[in-house]
């Protein structure tokens, strides 16, 4: 599955190549890459620290990738985490969505983040000159994903 | 009923470990249960469950209602909202 938690960095040209290699159906490639800011809620960030729940964090972002394949008509998706110690300007997560169309890729592409981003169980924890916090999840990111919730 | 309850992130620190091995009483059997069962203890659970917001649960690795029934064995996670991505 084509799920990868990681402490190390990735390179999200050779992946996106990797992923299309060799496939003439692909007509589309949709990638987001999450990257760590250097300020949060007005203050500075020095570090951040990402946990997660090892083995669970797989499952429901496979989960989460099996949705917007049922949901749209995309070939492949790959979503990779990273988890550790990271700083501002480090990339923190890539989503890469393959189809045949940019509708569908861009739709998929963003649906996996939008869910990520309220089902995947990571937890930041910022360093900032006050001291450490751990980040609050906000209710931005519930409603970006309730507008992909549809009636029945 | 013997569960394996885990803990994360603020919730983690707050009670100052990341996992139990716990033996449930009879009348425990459903993850509000449980969560009822843990505050009932005391401190630190009784002050960690009140002061962090929106604690969710999980069971056998799968996002659990208070409703969602507990199996002997199972791995029980509390944790406070996530914020991946």
């Amino acid at each position: 599955m084509a799920v990868r938690i990681q402490r190390e960095d990735f390179d999200a040209g050779a992946e996106i190549a990797r992923l299309r290699a060799g496939d003439p159906r692909i007509g589309a490639v949709a990638s987001f890459v999450g990257v760590a800011r250097d300020r949060n809620d007005g203050a500075e960030v020095a570090t951040l620290a990402l946990e997660h729940y090892p083995g669970m964090t797989e499952k429901a972002i496979g989960v989460i990738v099996e949705q917007a394949k049922a949901r749209w008509p995309v070939f492949e998706i790959l979503v990779i985490h990273r988890v550790g110690d990271l700083k501002p300007l480090d990339q923190i997560v890539l989503v890469v969505v393959t189809g045949s169309h940019r509708g569908e890729a861009f739709a998929a592409c963003e649906f996996v983040m939008d869910y990520l981003k309220t089902e995947a169980p990571f937890w930041k924890k910022e360093s900032t000159p006050a001291g450490e916090r751990w980040v609050d999840a906000r209710e931005s990111d519930e409603a970006a994903r309730s507008r992909w919730q549809r009636p029945g | 009923m013997k569960v394996t309850v885990l803990y994360f992130a603020r919730l983690r620190e707050a009670l100052g470990r990341d996992r139990e091995t716990l033996e449930l009483p009879a009348g425990v059997t459903t993850v509000g249960e449980l969560r009822g069962w843990l505050v009932a203890r005391g401190s630190p659970w009784a002050e960690a469950f009140a002061e962090i917001r929106r604690i969710r649960a999980a069971v056998a690795q799968e996002m659990a209602t208070d409703e969602t029934p507990l199996g002997d064995g199972a791995d029980v996670a509390f944790f406070p909202p996530v914020t991946g991505g």
